[in-house]
């Protein structure tokens, strides 16, 4: 199946989806890799800028272009997930995101919290950055940028039919990498 | 003049970012014919990404990799001893006229030196010969792939059948990690670290050119078929092509050691060739 889903996603949407489903994206999506993850585990709640339950969770260091102050998306494909299995589980659990986006799938530990949370994991095809960067309308802010540098940044961007996702760690237990 | 040689630098990271060289497209699109259902569309949007990346002049993938050059320097070029500045130079233009993105990172305190340059890197391969032309192969190395490089001390014993099935083994355990369909370069041989510079060199071979050992040939055409029959596909996500091509080098070893270096490439086989004549002129190709 097809989708077009509009984010945030209700439980309801959440559960629709099946491994093999094709997934395109509008909204608000924030990227975040191995030190995003961490900062976030160790910030108090009321000190994270943004709404994470409301965002897709993108694993993606972009490759940004600042002109006249204004920041660009030059190319943005997903990182490999695996790194992220050591943290993935206790980030559902706090910030309750619905859908990751990344490229190779991730381990048992994600895949129960994604079952527990009502979660997707969907996989983007890795490198397709230049493609991805031309869904990708407008950069909504950054965060923690001078810190981490550019790719570790947590980058908030605006989507438009961003995908194809395919659906490959449902919220059902199925898992495409098995 | 110097100026000039370190703009011809740019333009040869801004090809190997941008343009995917015309044997992996093939190999891309002959996978296109065979591939169905998800590993179809995997295919399609890599090589839908590919031509925007050519004609919007874009690097293809966010990882634009580290930095890393084979230079084969002509003994009667002029100024030799300058050639590492053109390259770092270069280097740290293209980072922000391309741009590419910082990857160089400080092991100890995490900190992003910002222009690509730093302890070793860009790294670079020097090969001697005659003449005064200055030869240069970029070749930006993602991250992601190279995080599934592997090294193998076996035991001689195991022979060229253990060789095989230690590289047929450790090549579908990849999975999807690697961005497939992968290129996949083998050294085996030498030292361990040899095996795997033979490794990262044989991957500067065109994808669809076979090693001039028919023997050795012989053994990259059954590693191709053994590891697509694994299954694993575009992505991970299942399909017939994971690798697009293995390519297998070799050094002499010691009696006792059999070292067998793994070096992945995603499907983004980035490279690009340039030519620094003694005039200071330069062309990239």
């Amino acid at each position: 199946m097809q989708f077009n889903l509009k984010l945030p996603l209700s439980n309801d949407e959440v559960k629709k989806l099946h491994v093999g489903d094709i997934v395109y994206i509008t909204g608000k999506i924030f990227t975040a890799r191995d030190e995003a993850h961490k900062i976030m585990l160790e910030s108090d709640m009321k000190d994270i800028p943004f709404n994470p339950k409301e965002m897709a969770l993108f694993h993606c260091g972009p490759l940004m272009k600042k002109d006249k102050e204004i920041w660009h998306v030059v190319s943005a494909g997903p990182t490999t997930s695996s790194r992220m299995e050591i943290f993935e589980e206790d980030f559902l659990a706090k910030f309750d995101t619905k859908l990751i986006i990344g490229k190779g799938g991730m381990g048992g530990k994600t895949q129960n919290a994604l079952n527990k949370n009502n979660a997707v994991y969907t996989s983007y095809t890795g490198g397709a950055g230049a493609l991805a960067a031309e869904r990708i309308f407008e950069v909504d802010n950054v965060y923690w940028l001078e810190e981490l540098g550019m790719p570790e940044a947590i980058w908030i961007f605006n989507v438009k039919d961003f995908g194809p996702l395919v659906v490959s760690m449902d919220s059902h237990g199925k898992s495409i990498y098995k | 003049m110097i100026k000039s040689i370190e703009d011809g630098i740019v333009s040869l990271i801004k090809k190997a970012e941008t343009e995917l060289p015309s044997d992996v497209i093939r190999a891309l699109e002959e996978a296109k014919k065979i591939e169905e259902g998800i590993a179809l569309t995997q295919i399609e949007t890599i090589l839908e990404n590919v031509d925007l990346a050519k004609n919007k002049k874009r690097p293809m993938c966010q990882d634009t990799g580290i930095q890393t050059f084979f230079v084969n320097v002509g003994i009667e070029y002029p100024h030799i001893n300058k050639i590492k500045e053109y390259i770092t130079n270069g280097v740290k233009k293209a980072t922000k006229e391309i741009p590419i993105r910082p990857n160089t990172v400080d092991p100890f305190t995490g900190k992003n030196q910002g222009d690509n340059t730093g302890n070793h890197i860009p790294y670079i391969t020097w090969n001697f010969s005659k003449g005064n032309d200055v030869f240069i192969t970029s070749l930006p190395k993602g991250g992601g792939s190279e995080n599934m490089s592997k090294l193998g001390m076996l035991k001689p014993g195991v022979g060229i059948e253990g060789v095989k099935d230690f590289i047929v083994d450790e090549v579908i355990k990849t999975g999807g990690q690697p961005c497939p369909p992968i290129v996949v370069g083998v050294g085996i041989g030498g030292g361990a670290d040899l095996s795997l510079k033979l490794g990262k060199i044989a991957l500067l071979r065109p994808v669809g050119s076979r090693n001039k050992d028919k023997n050795i040939a012989d053994i990259e055409l059954e590693l191709i078929s053994r590891i697509n029959k694994g299954g694993k596909g575009p992505m991970g996500l299942g399909g017939k092509t994971t690798v697009l091509d293995v390519h297998i080098e070799k050094a002499h070893r010691h009696p006792a050691s059999l070292p067998v270096g793994i070096v992945i490439q995603c499907w983004a086989n980035r490279r690009a060739d340039m030519v620094i004549h003694s005039d200071g002129s330069w062309e990239v190709k």
